[in-house]
């Protein structure tokens, strides 16, 4: 029992530890921008599908760095040939937008590499377990909290101290303000929305090598997401990161106790968060209430 | 305020003659009986949101969740309690208007981009009951084993079973009453509420009115209708599944009510009617049809954000 336990913590700490790196990406393109981008699980299965056509060639290692890349890229050229122009719009047209395009990655990544499930091949010492007593933590599950781990921290670090993280914070608060001081926004807001279309992609990337890959996990990994950003509060990146690792390890917990419900654990938590403290946990009062 | 239900007396009348027809020309242009249902429906769902989103000025984007409940309530009522479609309707309408009703006061006092994501998320609650709770819902197979039943009104029975021609009639009946309820609504002191907070929330705080409260019931209210709506919908397949919760048919209903025009009353009925009709079409031709459908979202944000109606009408955008 002590033993299932172990195993469901941990696996829920793992699971969290993705949910915050999509999350973040999720939270970072929010914050700047006020658009809710439904597509960012279809960027995920597009970094996954191609970190898998890239492995061949470029090895794991490459495709974890170039396939990220690339997902941004892309990113880029839909932000400016579309999302750019709903910009201070009602956010109804961007959710809108964002949507059908999820419907088209969806859609394309189908098309392309079959609806076949397909699997991102990782080194074989990844795959191996760390000892026999703790047969359920492979190399790779620990390698994944390590990448989680280290990009989370890059991203705070790079918030906190460089000259383009202090201004992404300060558009949070007050786009108008920044502008005025002669920043130009409209690359900010294409680098940050860069910075969390990577994010997604090595989410999918990490996802691809654990799970494998299907077109349709990108929506399934979405509504997390968003449970992670409400329950750590709309506007802080820390409280994403809480959120995204509590209801990974609530998740985790209940599967040992209740299976069926480790999905509906996390709307109780979200619900239960909103009842007592309505902005989330972390969440500035009156910021995008 | 024209947008709270004058529509022009020969457009009204023009609707209705178009739908109480529909069963005669649906054919000779290529449709069927069951598609002019599904339309008025859907139609129907998208007007209990479009009560929300267009008039009230809220962005909700989850309720699909509401349409489902109301599907399955419907459909569990007439499974497992009561062989009588009027009984089972109002038990599908009060599950999802009760739960509707209940979770709204839990959000009323969010705006915007937080509204949407909390009813996003909310909604996929629903989703996630239906899809593992196999013993009672079906789990991922879906609701079966029901099927509407006769009406019986004082000594006269009306099959609506075998005869689609009449439950069409059954379906625009019950329409045309959720729809006339939401017309008087929209028409009085409650409705010009409701666009006076759309319009300018803080001036609506300023004279005095319960901004939360009127959210709320307009919240409550449009799930009341949308789950109305799927009652019918349940009835009209014999069939509930879990896709009827979920967010997907959710963002649908949505571009339903923009592509028609939010602004108007009318406006998602016609953008429901182009909606199935193009899907029902292009899911015909080809299996990429999702992207299709994608390539409409992206179309009418960036060329048509008023809508169809809004375009006719050449008004500013909102």
């Amino acid at each position: 029992m002590l033993q299932l336990l172990l195993f469901n913590v941990t696996n829920g700490l793992i699971i969290g530890a993705f949910y915050v790196l999509m999350a973040l990406g999720l939270s970072l393109i929010l914050n700047l921008s006020g658009v809710i981008n439904f597509a960012h699980g279809g960027f995920l299965v597009l970094g996954g599908y191609l970190a898998y056509t890239l492995t061949p060639f470029l090895g794991f290692w490459g495709a974890l760095i170039v396939a990220p890349l690339l997902t941004a890229a892309i990113g880029v050229v839909i932000e400016q040939t579309l999302i750019r122009r709903l910009y201070g719009r009602d956010p109804l047209y961007s959710l809108l937008l964002t949507f059908g395009l999820a419907y088209i990655f969806e859609d394309v990544t189908r098309y392309i590499w079959g609806a076949q499930g397909l699997p991102v091949t990782i080194p074989a010492f990844l795959g191996r377990p760390v000892s026999p007593t703790l047969f359920f933590i492979t190399y790779y599950r620990l390698f994944m909290v390590a990448v989680a781990a280290a990009v989370v921290l890059f991203l705070f670090l790079l918030l906190r101290h460089s000259r383009v993280g202090v201004r992404i914070r300060a558009g949070t608060l007050d786009l108008e303000t920044v502008s005025t001081l002669g920043v130009n926004v409209g690359r900010l807001r294409t680098f940050n929305f860069a910075l969390g279309i990577f994010l997604a992609g090595l989410s999918g990337v990490l996802a691809g090598g654990q799970l494998g890959l299907d077109s349709t996990m990108g929506a399934g990994l979405l509504m997390p997401s968003f449970i992670a950003i409400i329950i750590g509060g709309v506007g802080s990146l820390p409280g994403t990161l809480v959120g995204g690792l509590l209801i990974g390890v609530a998740s985790g917990v209940t599967a040992v106790f209740f299976p069926s419900a480790s999905e509906a654990v996390m709307y109780v938590l979200m619900a239960l968060v909103l009842l007592a403290r309505p902005r989330g946990l972390m969440g500035e009062e009156g910021l995008m209430t | 305020m024209r947008e709270s239900g004058r529509t022009h007396p020969a457009v009204l009348a023009a609707i209705w003659v178009v739908l109480l027809l529909a069963p005669t020309w649906l054919g000779l242009v290529g449709g069927y009986t069951a598609l002019g249902a599904r339309v008025l429906v859907l139609g129907l769902a998208a007007m209990s949101l479009n009560f929300l989103l267009g008039f009230t000025g809220v962005l909700s984007f989850g309720h699909a969740a509401w349409f489902g409940l109301g599907a399955y309530g419907t459909g569990l009522t007439l499974k497992f309690l009561a062989a009588s479609t009027p009984l089972s309707l109002l038990a599908g309408t009060l599950l999802g208007g009760a739960l509707g009703a209940a979770l709204g006061a839990l959000i009323a006092h969010r705006r915007g981009i937080y509204f949407a994501m909390v009813t996003i998320a909310f909604g996929q609650v629903f989703y996630y009951i239906a899809y593992r709770w196999n013993a009672l819902t079906g789990g991922d197979d879906g609701l079966r084993g029901f099927s509407r039943q006769p009406l019986a009104i004082g000594p006269w029975r009306i099959d609506i079973v075998a005869n689609g021609v009449a439950f069409y009639y059954f379906v625009l009946v019950c329409f045309a009453a959720a729809v006339a309820i939401m017309a008087l609504l929209l028409r009085s002191p409650f409705g010009h509420t409701l666009v006076a907070i759309r319009e300018n929330e803080r001036r609506a705080r300023f004279l005095g009115i319960p901004v939360e409260f009127h959210i709320w019931l307009a919240f409550a209210l449009s799930c009341v209708f949308i789950s109305f709506a799927g009652g019918l919908y349940a009835l009209l397949n014999n069939f509930a599944d879990p896709n009827n919760l979920h967010y997907s048919l959710s963002g649908d209903l949505v571009i339903m009510a923009v592509l028609g025009g939010m602004r108007s009353f009318w406006g998602p009925l016609l953008g429901a009617a182009l909606f199935v009709v193009l899907q029902d079409y292009v899911s015909s031709l080809t299996t990429n049809w999702m992207s299709f459908v994608g390539l409409l979202f992206v179309l009418v944000v960036l060329f048509f954000p008023r809508g169809l109606l809004g375009v006719l009408r050449g008004k500013s955008p909102a």
